[in-house]
């Protein structure tokens, strides 16, 4: 089954190399992971993508947090979360196709962000299905290139407990 | 007051306690090499291959349950180390290794011996570090020998560029570490604690399954009260020989592929495990699917990752031996009445009746070759009274040392156990005859494995570290053959040596003492000669070549299913017809 990992790693050179290296060391999936630093500058926060059964997504939990620079680890699965994924798409486009690629894009709530006589660049934010859905339309018009950031995601607040915060805040 | 890198180097290592480096100089290191040479309170021992090195501190650090330190240049020098460093790793060895490293402002352009350090040890260390600015490197060493001691212990590699150890900086050395993604968990969880307890008390056919993580938190105290004050009989892995003394009643040797037959059927058929500082290695589980059918499993262990790792654990309790059972035993003492000896003796009477069906044997004939068991048996015996450290290599000797050798304490036993490294048993007992002085220092090799780090003797001679080395000489991989005696027809595809160098004029090359035992009649003599000498000794003593190590489970097996001798088809291809039997029973001898 499909989980998603959220790792909060210190920011230093060979950090990802290590959780890289776990992985292949350990013949651990890994379909995506995105990385980039937190509000504080010294860690940086990683959205792990793989898969496995109860026992794998267990080690592979436990190994993260045995690395000596992972500061937490989060199996996202074990609550309610929030994900999204970027895809940037140049896509090919000569006469009526562009009035279709707008078209597109319109339906997708997604952006032209680069624009040439015979090209799009387009960019589009969402959950994997979307993006898949988008890829599978502009794909009879001719994609030139793809790049997907991977997902990066984020545990929802508990419901009751953003409710109880909120009436905090009011009354104050 | 301002010091250059190497020689705040050194004033780590002395606020660390260490008084030895097994080291191995080159360019890149040549400035802590000069400073080191200028003082005397490290002792450098010069080792003639970073392996050797490597694994000095290894057997410095099992032995002496502190950190053993090596030291070598780059390039070369580290991937020579990389095998020993891997041996740690999966052994549990707290080791810190220092590595030279070219140059900062070189770093990455292929400059001469230069060799990515950090990436080529990072899946065999516990936690490396590249130290690139002088400043650092106090507190860097301070975490790296806290690293390498605490949790789960582990090598630690720290690479220190050349211009690193000759740049000055304040030494100022940390009074404590605090890394916020390393809290190794120390207590274990009372309520599952307690939980074991009940189990324990419930239990009618357990066993205690113990390994090196008893060893390397010192709890023999507190397992020896647990196990008496239960009456549960125990189990040794071969890591974790020696935790439990071997000739306690309630001991029942080693278990897994070459243990004993009491010790894998008690496992097999107990209804419930209790696994302390073990891992569930597949030599171990054999096949994981009929591993333990009826038990219940309690894993005591500090590393998370290794609970739920083979198998299913039904008490997880994560912490360090030693505190966990102490706990434990607290608890269990103001339950256990006095009645667990009567309780237990069911379980008692069916392992006593496995011990008797089938015990470790072998036949010695009076004139006849010598067997391997008994050089083992009668070294156990003639030393046992020394209480001796025991290093070994890998393969059948170490089988045999593991069975017959019946270690009282633990830190006594030096084997490689998780990554099987042949070549190591010499260069460990050097290291902990560095350690002890004064103690006497055993290795029990092969013929083939001793040649993998032969030219150590070298060292042992002129580091005076006077280790006993007892070839068990059969001109085979012995290991090797036994499988392919076993399972691949045998044809002996390279496990045949052809020559191999007469040992006792090597010996005598490097200045060392060279004996041979030519018949069983003169073992004792031979290895008294040896034990009396107070130079390095080769004892090469010729064995039978065909000699199989059982019992066996075959990788994969089932535990309860050991190959307990030779197949009769074999039996007839090795004696040339009928020169062994069963009936010879005044040469019959048990252990």
């Amino acid at each position: 089954m499909e989980h998603i990992i959220s790792v909060t790693v210190e920011n230093k050179f060979g950090v990802l190399s290590r959780v890289a290296g776990l992985f292949s060391g350990r013949g651990f999936n890994i379909e995506s992971l995105s990385v980039a630093p937190t509000l504080d500058p010294s860690m940086s926060q990683m959205t792990i993508v793989t898969s496995g059964d109860e026992r794998i997504i267990e080690q592979i939990v436990k190994q993260l947090n045995k690395l000596i620079d992972v500061i937490k680890v989060v199996d996202l699965n074990e609550t309610e979360f929030v994900s999204r994924e970027t895809a940037i798409i140049k896509v090919h486009t000569k006469d009526v196709d562009r009035a279709e690629a707008l078209r597109i894009v319109d339906i997708f709530r997604a952006n032209v962000i680069d624009s040439t006589p015979t090209t799009y660049t387009i960019e589009v934010s969402g959950d994997p299905k979307k993006i898949e859905a988008i890829i599978n339309l502009l794909q009879p018009l001719g994609i030139k290139e793809l790049v997907r950031t991977g997902r990066v995601a984020v545990a929802r607040e508990p419901v009751r407990q953003a409710a109880v915060q909120a009436k905090k805040i009011a009354r104050e | 007051m301002k010091l250059t890198g190497a020689e705040i180097f050194i004033e780590c290592l002395k606020r660390e306690g260490v008084k030895t480096v097994f080291a191995l100089p080159g360019g890149v290191v040549l400035k802590i090499f000069d400073t080191l040479h200028q003082q005397k309170d490290v002792e450098v021992i010069l080792t003639r291959h970073e392996q050797g090195a490597g694994h000095m501190a290894e057997g410095y650090a099992k032995a002496t349950g502190k950190a053993g330190v090596c030291l070598v240049t780059s390039g070369p020098g580290m991937t020579n180390v990389i095998t020993a460093l891997a041996d740690a790793y999966m052994d549990s060895v707290p080791v810190v290794c220092f590595s030279g490293q070219v140059p900062t402002n070189l770093i990455g352009n292929d400059a001469f011996q230069e060799a990515d350090n950090i990436g080529l040890s990072r899946p065999c260390t516990k936690y490396n570090f590249l130290v690139k600015d002088v400043n650092d490197l106090a507190a860097t060493i301070k975490e790296a020998f806290y690293i390498a001691t605490t949790g789960r212990p582990g090598p630690v590699l720290v690479d220190i560029p050349k211009d690193v150890s000759q740049n000055v900086a304040e030494f100022v050395y940390p009074k404590s570490v605090s890394i916020r993604g390393y809290n190794p968990t120390v207590e274990g969880n009372k309520w599952q604690i307690k939980q074991a307890a009940e189990a324990i008390m419930k239990a009618k056919k357990p066993i205690l399954y113990v390994g090196g993580g008893v060893v390397f938190s010192g709890a023999s105290q507190e397992l020896l009260e647990l196990a008496e004050m239960t009456q549960i009989p125990v189990d040794m892995t071969l890591m974790g020989l020696g935790v439990f003394p071997g000739e306690h009643p309630l001991s029942l040797g080693m278990l897994g592929m070459h243990g004993t037959y009491q010790a894998n059927m008690a496992m097999h058929y107990s209804d419930l495990v209790i696994a302390i500082g073990a891992r569930f290695d597949d030599r171990v589980t054999g096949k994981v699917s009929e591993f333990c059918p009826n038990a219940k499993v309690i894993h005591v262990d500090i590393d998370p990752t290794s609970i739920r790792k083979n198998i299913h654990v039904d008490i997880p309790i994560v912490g360090d031996c030693r505190t966990v059972l102490r706990e434990l035993n607290q608890i269990l003492r103001a339950t256990v009445n006095g009645e667990q000896k009567d309780l237990r003796k069911p379980w008692w009477d069916q392992i006593r009746a496995w011990q008797q069906a089938h015990p470790l044997a072998y036949h010695q004939e009076k004139d006849g070759p010598i067997k391997p068991q008994q050089v083992v048996k009668r070294l156990y015996e003639l030393t046992k009274d020394r209480d001796p450290i025991v290093a070994t290599d890998v393969g059948q000797h170490q089988m045999w040392a593991a069975q017959y050798f019946k270690l009282a304490r633990p830190n006594r036993w030096l084997t490689s156990g998780g990554l099987g490294t042949m070549g190591f048993g010499f260069p460990a007992a050097m290291g902990a005859q560095a350690a002890f002085r004064d103690r006497l220092v055993l290795c029990i090799a092969g013929d083939g494995s001793i040649q993998m780090n032969m030219q150590e003797m070298a060292t042992a001679v002129i580091s005076k570290l006077p280790v006993k080395i007892i070839i068990l000489n059969n001109g085979f991989h012995g290991m090797v053959r036994q499988w392919q005696d076993l399972f691949y027809n045998g044809r002996y595809a390279s496990s045949d040596l052809g020559t191999t160098p007469d040992f006792v004029k090597l010996a005598d090359a490097y200045g060392a003492v060279g004996l041979r035992v030519k018949k069983v009649g003169d073992l004792d003599a031979i290895l008294k000669e040896a034990l009396a000498t107070d130079k390095p000794v080769i004892v090469d003593v010729p064995t039978y070549p065909y000699e199989n190590c059982y019992p066996m489970i075959p990788a994969g097996g089932c535990n309860h299913e050991m190959i307990l001798e030779d197949p009769p088809e074999l039996k007839m291809k090795q004696s040339g017809g009928a020169k062994v039997t069963p009936e010879d029973k005044d040469t019959v001898l048990t252990a």
